[in-house]
């Protein structure tokens, strides 16, 4: 990836996560698993899907799909810095007269399918992978998993019968942050091996670090990987860019008041300390 | 006392119970410490979740399982009545954010249709306190009963102290004569409150609690139909299966009929904002369930 093309990314990314801060502060929002996708979100939509508001109806466009619906806030700043959505809109958040709230939904200009109920768009997207098989399309399909989201069966009933019918034009892209919502997975219900997990299901998968352009370009430039379902594991941060935040199992969601999503802001750009623990703060 | 201490209470004093959840702690923050083994957190897996208190349950245990009433009662649906209710085994649901609790989060969390498709499971009790103290009163009586129970979560900060909990009863706050206000859950304070706004322009209102949505107090009920010129049915949930078809199930089994005005969601799910927003956009604050019982009973009463 040229250096001119690594700090355009870096710099969208860095709006992002003011978007994100930003919502927080607006009646709040998953902030944590926000912050650990926007390098995925952002990567996709500049330089893999390849989509223009103009060709969103396209029945040949690639499609990302947002099955952590935790992370809308990531997905929404992304989609309004490329100018899928006005910005103002994002000033809406969790009010009546727009459909910006804590979950992706199809009103919003560039969401797929509304998601919010864990372990249901890796099935949607099969569908859809399938159609295009049968139409013999050369387009792509992605899906975006949370982690603890891998907890659900119906994720891996979805890889069977996907790898079933060789839906190798399907790619499952799983933000691995390392947490459910307030507790490691690990210390929960235990993921690892991840890659062999998938691997004995059929699939075909790589893992990289979800917050290095290059290797994201690596993993989506030589796909697919084989006859079966693609699988990116993305080693990631939950709160990745703040470090008051960083790998905390309570900053899952957060209502941050204005002055506090200020302090933040200053954190993002490196010209403050991490915000000091809070008394307002809401969390759940 | 709070869900948490009476449910760490009843656990501490009953071997028999076990509290579970699908990774969803709100309730039971602190009960890993002071249940020990007896606290089982399954990880986001619902189905797994009731399949598993079946097993338990089976073998002489209460599990009380918890997860966010959408996808508790309709995720593992299919595990809740065939695993559950086939079998008649006292496993406790408890369903958090149910109807409008769910504020911003967005159809896919609105659990509306809850009373509807629990209701239907045979021998499943359904249950929805007004309040946090509504709560704490008839918990302990659900929690003990043989039958399995579906509870609508609500541990809002109670500004009413209810009446003790009699199983199956309802609460008479009011009888009216002019109209008698059916409610359940959540929503029962902003009823309350719209009958105080009514009795300020002279008229005469009842107010029910429900409580228990399944057994139904038949008998309350009907002494309302019968004095009442209206009866308002308020819930946060779908029209279709709740308290209105409750309602209009138990008249014709009865050959009665009645004015009824219902306000519920009409077949669609609500916007999605914060909680007051909510309220306000759907119509549900007191000021807008006054304004909508008085013009139904002036055109009620032209004819």
């Amino acid at each position: 990836m040229t250096e001119e093309k690594l700090q355009s990314l870096q710099e969208l990314s860095l709006k992002v996560r003011e978007h994100i801060i930003a919502m927080s502060a607006t009646g709040g929002c998953f902030i944590g698993a926000s912050l650990s996708c926007v390098e995925l979100m952002t990567y996709l939509y500049s330089e893999f899907l390849d989509l223009e508001p103009e060709t969103l109806k396209d029945p040949n466009r690639n499609y990302l799909f947002l099955s952590k619906g935790h992370d809308v806030p990531a997905m929404y700043g992304t989609l309004a810095e490329l100018g899928f959505i006005d910005k103002a809109r994002l000033d809406n958040h969790l009010l009546t007269n727009d459909s910006i709230y804590w979950h992706p939904n199809r009103n919003i200009p560039g969401v797929e399918f509304h998601s919010g109920s864990l372990g249901h768009l890796p099935a949607v997207a099969a569908g859809i992978a399938l159609d295009c098989k049968l139409k013999n399309q050369d387009n792509h399909i992605v899906v975006i998993t949370g982690d603890g989201e891998l907890n659900e069966g119906s994720v891996w009933e979805t890889l069977l019968v996907a790898n079933a019918y060789n839906l190798n034009n399907l790619t499952i892209l799983v933000d691995r942050n390392q947490f459910q919502a307030n507790i490691r997975t690990e210390e929960l219900i235990p993921l690892e091996s991840l890659d062999d997990k998938f691997a004995a299901f059929g699939c075909n998968v790589k893992r990289i670090n979800g917050h290095d352009f290059n290797a994201l370009e690596e993993v989506f430039t030589s796909l697919p990987y084989g006859k079966n379902v693609n699988v990116v594991i993305a080693d990631t941060v939950r709160g990745k860019g703040l470090p008051s935040i960083e790998a905390r199992a309570d900053r899952w969601f957060c209502s941050f008041t204005k002055d506090e999503a200020s302090q933040l802001l200053n954190e993002l750009h490196g010209t403050a300390k991490a915000l000091l623990e809070s008394e307002t703060l809401i969390v759940r | 006392m709070n869900y948490e201490e009476l449910l760490t209470k009843m656990a501490l004093e009953d071997e028999r119970f076990i509290v579970m959840t699908a990774e969803n702690r709100a309730l039971v923050r602190n009960m890993p410490k002071t249940l020990g083994s007896r606290f089982i957190d399954t990880g986001i897996t619902e189905q797994t979740m009731v399949g598993m208190a079946a097993g338990l349950a089976s073998r002489g245990r209460i599990p009380v399982i918890h997860a966010l009433a959408p996808f508790l009662t309709m995720r593992a649906y299919e595990f809740i009545r065939t695993d559950v209710g086939i079998a008649n085994l006292p496993v406790k649901l408890s369903g958090f954010i149910p109807g409008f609790l769910s504020d911003g989060n967005g159809p896919t969390h609105q659990a509306i249709e809850d009373v509807a498709i629990m209701r239907g499971i045979p021998g499943m009790e359904v249950y929805a306190p007004a309040d946090e103290d509504d709560l704490v009163k008839m918990l302990p009586d659900v929690w003990l009963s043989p039958s399995p129970a579906y509870v609508r979560i609500n541990h809002k900060p109670s500004s009413y102290t209810h009446a003790p909990y009699v199983p199956g009863k309802a609460e008479t706050i009011s009888e009216g004569k002019d109209i008698t206000i059916l409610v359940y859950g959540f929503l029962f304070e902003n009823a309350l409150k719209a009958k105080e706004l009514l009795e300020k322009e002279g008229l005469s209102v009842g107010l029910i609690n429900l409580r228990s949505l399944k057994p139904i107090d038949e008998e309350a009920i009907i002494k309302a139909v019968l004095n009442s010129e209206l009866i308002v049915t308020v819930e946060d949930h779908f029209l279709t299966g709740g308290l209105y078809s409750i309602l209009a199930e138990l008249l014709l089994s009865k050959k009665l009929t009645a004015n009824v005005l219902p306000l519920s969601l009409q077949d669609k799910w609500f916007k999605p904002a914060l909680l007051n927003h909510v309220l306000e956009y759907e119509g549900f604050t007191p000021e807008k369930i006054a304004a909508k019982i008085k013009n139904q009973l002036q055109s009620t009463s032209i004819k």
